[in-house]
């Protein structure tokens, strides 16, 4: 059942919101020992809340747009007294003083959160493995990943234990298991949603976004949580989109421009074959789609392997041991530091603390971190260059279908070029999302990346729609 | 070294780095409240603890309040971006500060000391403060303690870090610099700009050099000044140490130093080739600071008179040089010296009960008009020097007019005739005396003015003036 289905039911009084939550509650209890979606289910909170929004149905008030409707929120989401692990030793213990902007959106909505879902340690990977709770299971096939690093919520909303989930998104972070798991997931605009109560990653990348089952639902989780925040320096100042209501205008007359240099090397045939149906679909459905050259996008996952980590080096050093989360004592301050970090964080965080600490140090700055910064504008320029041309683009989101539990975790570069597609909108501040399209030879969920300018949500989504209306 | 370079003196270079912290009711990036001497841990919030997912909002009026002190310095207002400089220590939140790097919101003043010395500005930034760390056990230095307490009150409390550029000479200069930084400071608003709470930090870069045509020398920067007498001191010491180093033909090693109030002396601290790599980066939590040119027109156009402006107009007016006018304005009297002058009253009159005479509290709120028509009475003879100080100290204390603190006093100008009758019973009882003073030369006639004035004074129990019985004795001796 979607999310906006839930919501007219709930507000009109023809299902309650305990009922919503039991269903998803049992869902839940099938599979979650197969699937780990979740670092922590709270169900007893959620029954509370669903009382709460009934309660008030019954006393003839309106909850909101997401009555009654079942939330997995990434474990990167500040919650308030709930954990928080950013599925890492090293923030053992802590509980947030405060709920994330866009967690009192979701329940200023009517929103019902159900738990917080497993993630790629701080958000670094790729496939959700790199979870200090161990790795989260592929609904449409156990024995496969489900991408990453938003890999629970994606799950989550696959395996139908949550209409909608909240992931974030610094390299592909919600599109990738968008697409790997079959669902619909968006990367807004860097500056449309808040970040403030997002643990940071990467903070000039990282932006938050929904997963739905829908693009319909998608783009209203999006429109309760967009528009302007103080608490965001960063942050848009204008009001939230309105994107509901024009999906269905269709593509007649849009100029739909595919990115020739995601469209071949380094790209499965079948997953090649996938864009190319979606093209001509479009094409079919009125839209004028022409190839486009963007040729800095192969530059990405070089530049960002220099600036995300580096910003992460930085934004991480604040777990020390001193004020929350896990402590390792040792002999002086430095040593407990030390040993703290030592313990607390996986190898993959230790990697990318390690990268860009060197890349931001005294000698290497203009090489590695000044350089990425270059490249970062080049690929700007480019995508600023085909948006002359093009409403939006079109591109594969990931360059295979899931692969196997175990089987890149040893081959940091390989899993790095899973992100090829995805990173260069990040990089660009700009909008894409990822919307099912069939299945690839090995009937595994294949996704395209419809991707937007700065800002460019409304007339994305409605090619979203439209994909996901054709789609196989 | 050649007999030539030995014949030149040695000179010192100075540079300071003046941190300050901005009196604004709140935080730099929060809603937490700036106060100084708070229970440990109560002014803090998630942001400036830095827990996870917080986000720093820039407090506007730190601004305001760096472009104020930026035009003040006669600094360029710029376009200034934040940097994270990125180092571990606990006191630390983020294990990162928040400063403005290479492009600080103010760059290129000078500032003028009381005897027209100009000091040039390098940069004016805007930083956040750490939290303070108290080690307990050992030495008192992180690297013993048996356990270490953090207050988190000052992390996040705004800075303004004032570089100077290595203009100034002599320790006293150095002084000089601080004492019209803090003038400045206090003048603007933007800070109570006090040593003792550490509110002002004063970093000192000295080095010594043959000569102000050879090139700079190595320097050391010393830390933990925390007075402008300590200040000085430390600067003494820096130079004597550096000099006799150079002079045994070692060298200086470029490192920071620390200065030991008890013992007098600097030490060595961290050397700056094992100091750390800060790995400075753009904030990409802030977006660029651009303040506009109407908001730095508005700044300057509501710009307090800052001390040299103050000096300036009160030696104008008194005829002096400004920096005799320093300690009027020091004290925040020139105001009134001002407006007593321009209405009359003797210039260095009013100058000498301001330098001497008012160095209390309540002086500012004296009535011009009140001091005015006493140095009136004083030059006209109505009152002596001493009877003046007694009155001042009475109007500052109960407001009234010194005519009618005069009157209830019962000082009453001396008659020429009264004071002839004094002065005579005390030549009578001191004839052997006088008959030195009549055939002395000025030197011992001088030695004995004092001696007849005194018994003068003894006898109208302060009230003759003592000018006046001076004139007299001259004028008998002559007779």
């Amino acid at each position: 059942m979607s999310a906006s289905a839930i919501a007219a039911e709930v507000r009109a009084g023809d299902r309650s919101a305990r009922e919503v939550v039991e269903v998803h509650l049992a869902a839940i209890d099938a599979r979650e020992a197969e699937l780990h979606a979740f670092n922590l289910v709270l169900a007893e909170r959620a029954l509370a809340d669903a009382d709460e929004v009934d309660r008030r149905v019954a006393a003839g008030e309106d909850p909101g747009p997401l009555a009654g409707v079942p939330m997995a929120l990434k474990d990167n989401l500040c919650t308030r007294g709930v954990p928080t692990t950013c599925s890492s030793r090293i923030l053992d213990g802590w509980r947030p003083p405060y709920d994330a902007t866009v967690v009192e959106r979701l329940r200023a909505a009517g929103a019902i959160v159900i738990g917080k879902t497993n993630m790629d340690e701080f958000a670094m990977g790729s496939s959700t493995e790199n979870s200090a709770f161990g790795p989260t299971r592929n609904p449409a096939d156990p024995s496969k990943v489900p991408g990453g690093s938003s890999g629970g919520s994606a799950a989550a909303v696959a395996a139908g234990f949550a209409p909608l989930a909240l992931g974030s998104d610094t390299g592909g972070s919600i599109r990738q298991p968008a697409a790997l798991c079959g669902v619909v997931g968006v990367k807004p605009t860097y500056g449309l949603v808040s970040r403030s109560g997002l643990v940071a990653f990467a903070s000039s990348l990282d932006q938050i976004g929904p997963f739905a089952a829908t693009v319909e639902d998608a783009a209203l989780c999006l429109e309760v949580i967009a528009g302007h925040d103080h608490l965001d320096s960063t942050s848009i100042d204008a009001p939230a989109p309105s994107l509901v209501d024009g999906l269905d205008g269709g593509v007649a007359g849009l100029r739909v421009g595919v990115i020739a240099e995601l469209a071949g090397d380094g790209i499965a045939p079948d997953v090649r074959r996938r864009l190319q149906a979606a093209a001509e679909a479009l094409a079919a459905a009125g839209a004028a789609v022409d190839e486009v050259s963007v040729p800095a996008v192969t530059y990405g996952v070089s530049a960002y392997y220099l600036i995300a980590p580096a910003e992460a080096s930085s934004n991480l050093a604040r777990y020390d041991g001193v004020r929350y989360g896990l402590r390792v004592d040792g002999d002086t301050t430095a040593s407990m530091m030390s040993a703290t970090r030592t313990a607390g964080f996986g190898d993959e965080v230790k990697r990318r603390i390690m990268l860009g600490t060197y890349a931001l140090s005294a000698g290497y700055y203009d090489a590695y971190y000044g350089q990425a910064q270059r490249v970062r504008t080049l690929i700007a320029r480019d995508f600023a260059a085909a948006y002359e041309r093009f409403d939006v683009l079109l591109s594969p989101t990931s360059p295979t279908t899931a692969f196997g539990i175990g089987e890149k975790v040893d081959d940091p570069l390989a899993m790095y070029l899973s992100d090829s597609c995805t990173i260069p909108t990040n990089l660009a501040g700009e909008a894409a999302v990822s919307v099912p399209f069939g299945t690839g030879d090995d009937g595994l969920p294949v996704g395209v990346q419809v991707l937007a300018p700065a800002l460019g949500e409304a007339v994305m989504l409605r090619v979203a729609r439209t994909l996901e209306e054709v789609a196989p | 070294m050649s007999a030539e370079e030995e014949a030149v003196a040695w000179e010192t270079v100075i540079g300071l780095e003046v941190h300050c912290e901005l009196a604004t009711a709140t935080k730099l990036f929060c809603g937490c409240a700036n106060v100084f001497g708070d229970e440990p841990n109560t002014n803090i919030c998630p942001t400036c603890l830095g827990l996870p997912g917080s986000l720093p909002v820039l407090n506007e009026q730190v601004v305001t309040f760096a472009v104020r002190l930026g035009r003040a310095l006669g600094c360029e207002v710029r376009p200034g971006e934040f940097a994270r400089k990125n180092y571990f220590y606990p006191d630390m939140p983020k294990d990162y500060q928040v400063s403005q790097y290479d492009q600080p919101t103010n760059v290129d003043g000078a500032i003028e000391l009381p005897d027209g010395w100009r000091v040039g500005i390098e940069r004016a930034h805007i930083e956040e403060d750490t939290g303070k760390s108290t080690h307990v056990g050992g030495s008192g230095r992180i690297h013993d303690a048996g356990h270490s307490l953090v207050d988190y009150n000052r992390a996040g409390v705004p800075l303004i870090e004032i570089v100077s550029r290595p203009d100034l000479r002599t320790a006293e200069q150095a002084r000089a610099y601080v004492a019209e930084l803090r003038g400045i400071l206090l003048a603007t608003g933007v800070s109570d700009a006090r040593m003792e709470e550490g509110s002002l930090r004063v970093d000192a870069n000295v080095s010594v050099r043959r000569g102000p045509d050879a090139p700079l020398g190595t320097r050391t920067e010393t830390k933990n000044v925390n007075s402008l007498r300590s200040l000085q001191r430390a600067i003494d010491y820096e130079v004597v140490r550096q000099i006799d180093l150079l002079e045994h033909g070692e060298a200086i090693r470029q490192e920071t130093r620390h200065w030991d109030e008890a013992e007098g002396r600097t030490r060595s601290g961290r050397s700056k080739e094992e100091a750390e790599d800060y790995r400075y980066f753009p904030e990409p939590d802030l977006v660029p600071l651009r303040p506009s040119a109407a908001m730095v027109a508005e700044i300057d156009a509501a710009m307090p008179p800052l001390p040299a402006q103050r000096r300036a107009a009160l030696a104008a007016i008194a005829g002096i040089a400004p920096a005799d006018a320093a300690m009027a304005v020091d004290r925040d009297l020139d105001a009134l010296a001002i407006a007593a002058i321009g209405s009359g009253a003797d210039a260095s009159r009013v100058l000498t009960h301001v330098e001497h005479n008012l160095a209390v509290e309540g002086a500012g709120a004296l009535d011009p008009a009140h001091l005015a028509a006493l140095v009136v009475m004083e030059t006209s003879g109505e009152l002596t020097a001493t009877q003046a100080k007694q009155v001042l100290a009475e109007m500052v204390e109960s407001g009234q007019a010194p005519a009618t603190i005069a009157a209830e006093r019962g000082f009453e100008a001396m008659g020429a005739g009264e004071l002839d009758a004094v002065l005579d019973g005390v030549l009578d009882a001191h004839p052997e005396e006088w008959q030195r003073f009549v055939d002395g030369d000025a030197k011992a006639r001088g030695k004995l003015t004092g001696f007849f004035v005194g018994k003068v004074m003894a006898a109208t129990k302060g009230q003759a003036d003592g000018k006046a019985v001076t004139a007299a004795l001259q004028a008998r001796a002559s007779r």
